[in-house]
């Protein structure tokens, strides 16, 4: 989160702070376990109202920023709901409303209403099982056939597919990527659940057997979709590492009382050097957390050039370095720190779920090498 | 101040821009290295220092030295966001590298902050127009991390002072012309209570300067001996035995070196460590450019540059604020020189066999090996990263303050080692 707010972004992030205080004691977060959909859809509307749906979305299509950068907004949301370890489907129907803000047709664009209201809820159906599971290897395919488009693939993990109304489906064409916006109840779409480390996010496979829609349910045009595809990855990982980094403050916060409270050998565990230093390193990779990803988003709402890169820098260093400071604080906890009984383990589940999602840290490290080095050959005039 | 007639930053920027690209000489790929590095003979590092203060002079001739120091003292009263455009404008130019650190910051930065009058006018245009280059007279031979425990002496004798003692680890020393020297006043109180702060000039009879060679051939570092110098009160910097106030803000600037307004840091370039860009460059001469591990490695060391750089700004919009506090700058530190070291030891691994054994031949791939071997700098020089850990702990945290023995004890009194008992 930026060091410096305008009012209009506090006052959006101290409503939603103030609203997962009240709505959503971790106590709450715990009794939603076992909760199929892992949250109440009147919890979700009235969080619609507070602004958790409309910001990505233009104000021609009834949403709205507050501060003219609508990744930066709605990033104070997400670190809300990080910080909060909250429940509900926040990322998936961000990057719809979005994706169907920006290249959805009017009959697509209809949908958003009702996302934004929170009375309706759309997924992206991104990712697809081994060996296809590294970042964007999506095989799905998605072939036209007269006057329809029939859909064969598997996609996995999908985030609230069996609560989702519509699904937003990335795929290939012959003539390469391609999206369509899929009804949840066509036939030949099959949804089955997934376990996950997380507490109250759910995940499914969802198995598309010919599945036929009309061609218009195509979103943007059949084969042109590789940018936007690009975009909602981005918009998805920032999110996404928001999240984290809310998690990961509320962890350090915890972990650094913890150590002024407890006494061994009578001395507070923050008096000895050994902790002292690792709560500076822990510090140093929250504080580098929060600079890396500020800076991605500004990237990201500025389209600048360079964006690419510093996504998926940020995703590589929140994904590795938030786990390893969720692992510490449980450390400098002690056993206390891998009990259900202590709240620690909400925040490390939010951050190793999130730091799995869209790539995995290496898998961003990898891509930000190439980058480097297809730029370093295109200096050289070398062919590639 | 006034506000309302300073020059917008874009327009700042245009002028710039198109005086760098008038007046500059464009880097070459993978010039912008480090100068550990033991790659210059003496008169090619010599030749380098000209350049550097001809560059500077250029620099003050065009309106753009010393971005965001005062206008009375010769600079452009800007801000630091100036600053940031000329960092962005200035990267892949030549730039007066020698003059960054430690002459515009901590020297010249503690010349602003405590100086007299006079002080400030005779020196801070000079360091403006490249005619004097600074060095810190800090650590010493006894003491690094624990720089308050000095024992360089200094004895009032008329209206001047009497200095005895050894400085070290200064870059450069053999080149320069001023240094700015923490010295022990007053014995018989605790050891932050008798420091004072002078400055003199490096090339007198009174100080001898040996040249360190480095485990990697490199003879930048010196050492000094002070030998009865004598040094006129009016080359005091802050109140007798006021050494430790001026001493705080000194390592103040010194830790936040690379979010420093008064500091050239062209963008995306390595202050410390190996650039990525050169990273590619080892893995292309080592053969592994076609390793997915070798990506790998790159896109972390760029990770790693992308984040330090991010971090940077954000710890200095922090302070600047207000939001954070100037010890806020030791986060920074911490953070470069852990990157820093990474980044070496990245470029050991990619450059395989070649890092340890090479011809000329080899490349960049044949610069890993005394890379990785001086490796630790990055974590050494400018404040160990323990005290860097100290400093977040302790004073960004709040924890607890480490045990010492000797607290409320005169100096005099303070068990030394045997190789500073005196």
């Amino acid at each position: 989160m930026l060091v410096e707010l305008s009012s209009d972004q506090e006052a959006l992030r101290d409503t939603t702070a103030r609203y997962l205080d009240n709505e959503m004691p971790v106590d709450r977060v715990r009794g939603l376990r076992d909760d199929p959909a892992g949250y109440e859809p009147a919890y979700w509307a009235k969080g619609a109202e507070l602004g958790w749906t409309s910001l990505l979305v233009s104000e021609e299509h009834g949403g709205g920023t507050v501060s003219g950068f609508a990744l930066q907004d709605f990033a104070l949301v997400a670190h809300e709901f990080g910080a909060h370890a909250a429940p509900g489907p926040l990322v998936p129907v961000n990057v719809v409303a979005s994706a169907l803000d920006a290249v959805g047709s009017p009959a697509q664009r209809a949908h958003i209403d009702k996302l934004i209201a929170g009375t309706a809820i759309a997924t992206w159906c991104f990712g697809e099982p081994v060996p296809h599971d590294r970042f964007d290897e999506g095989t799905l395919e998605i072939r036209p056939e007269g006057s329809e488009l029939v859909i064969s693939g598997v996609k996995r993990p999908v985030e609230s597919a069996a609560q989702a109304d519509h699904l937003l489906v990335t795929g290939r064409t012959a003539d390469g990527r391609s999206q369509v916006l899929v009804p949840a109840d066509t036939p030949g779409v099959s949804i089955q659940p997934l376990d996950t480390v997380d507490l109250t996010r759910r995940f499914s496979i969802v198995t598309f057997t010919d599945v036929r829609v009309p061609l218009d349910a195509a979103v943007g045009d059949l084969g042109a979709a590789a940018g936007q595809i690009e975009r909602q990855a981005q918009l998805a990982i920032l999110a996404h590492n928001a999240e984290a980094i809310g998690a990961m403050q509320r962890a350090f916060g915890m972990t650094k009382d913890w150590a002024f409270d407890r006494y061994s050998f009578g001395r507070p565990l923050a008096s000895y050097q050994e902790i002292k230093h690792r709560f500076a390193d822990l510090l140093s990779w929250l504080e580098a957390s929060h600079a890396i990803n500020d800076a991605a988003i500004a990237a990201f709402d500025a389209g600048a050039p360079g964006t690419a890169e510093l996504v998926s820098a940020a995703k590589a260093y929140v994904g590795e370095q938030g786990s390893e400071l969720a692992q510490d604080c449980v450390q400098l906890h002690g056993g206390i720190g891998v009990t259900f009984e202590h709240d620690l383990h909400l925040y490390l589940r939010r951050i190793i779920l999130n730091r799995t999602l869209y790539g995995t840290p290496a898998e961003h490290r990898r891509r930000v090498g190439g980058l480097l080095v297809d730029t370093s050959r295109t200096d050289r005039g070398e062919q590639q | 101040m006034r506000t309302d007639d300073l020059e917008d930053v874009e327009s700042f920027r245009a002028r710039a821009r198109s005086w760098i690209r008038a007046n500059l000489r464009p880097l070459q790929p993978g010039e912008a290295l480090s100068t550990l590095r033991n790659i210059r003979t003496e008169e090619e590092e010599l030749a380098g220092v000209a350049r550097d203060r001809e560059v500077q002079r250029m620099l003050f001739d065009a309106g753009l030295a010393g971005v965001c120091f005062p206008r009375e003292y010769g600079g452009q009263g800007l801000t630091q966001a100036h600053q940031q455009a000329f960092n962005q404008e200035i990267a892949g130019f030549e730039f007066p590298s020698r003059l960054q650190a430690p002459t515009f910051s901590p020297c010249a930065a503690v010349l602003l902050d405590f100086g007299t009058e006079e002080q400030k006018l005779r020196h801070i245009p000079a360091i403006l127009k490249g005619e004097e280059i600074w060095m810190q007279f800090l650590s010493e031979p006894s003491s690094g991390s624990d720089v308050a425990s000095a024992l360089t002496s200094a004895v009032r004798e008329g209206d001047d002072w009497i200095l005895n003692g050894s400085k070290i680890w200064t870059t450069g020393a053999w080149w320069s012309d001023w240094a700015l020297c923490l010295a022990r006043t007053n014995w018989d109180v605790p050891k932050h209570r008798g420091l004072t702060v002078f400055i003199f000039p490096i090339h007198q009879p009174g100080v001898q300067i040996n040249r360190i060679e480095m485990l990697n051939g490199s003879k930048e570092f010196c050492q000094e001996y002070m030998t009865d110098l004598r040094v006129p009160d009016s080359d005091r910097v802050g109140d007798i035995d006021g050494g430790w106030t001026v001493g705080t803000r000194w390592m103040f600037h010194e830790r936040r070196l690379f979010s420093s307004p008064l500091v050239t840091v062209p963008s995306g370039q390595p202050h410390g460590g190996v650039s990525s860009s050169f990273l590619v460059d080892v893995a292309r001469d080592s053969g592994r450019i076609d390793d997915p591990r070798s990506l790998e490695l790159i896109g972390e060391a760029r990770m790693l540059e992308l984040a330090k750089e991010s971090l940077q700004g954000r710890i200095g919009r922090g302070m600047a604020l207000g939001k954070m506090s100037d010890q806020a700058a030791a986060l920074g530190r911490l953070f470069g020189g852990i990157a820093a070291a990474r980044t070496f030891t990245v470029s050991f691994e990619l450059a395989g066999s070649v890092a340890a054994t090479w011809t000329d031949d080899d490349g960049s791939a044949s610069l890993a090996g005394y890379d990785y071997l001086m490796r630790q700098v990055a974590c050494i020089g400018g404040g160990t990263t323990e005290m860097a850990r100290n400093v977040v702990s302790e004073r960004v945290l709040g924890m607890p303050r480490e045990q010492t023995m000797d607290h409320g004890v005169p100096f005099r009194d303070v068990p030394r080692g045997s190789s500073a008992r005196r």
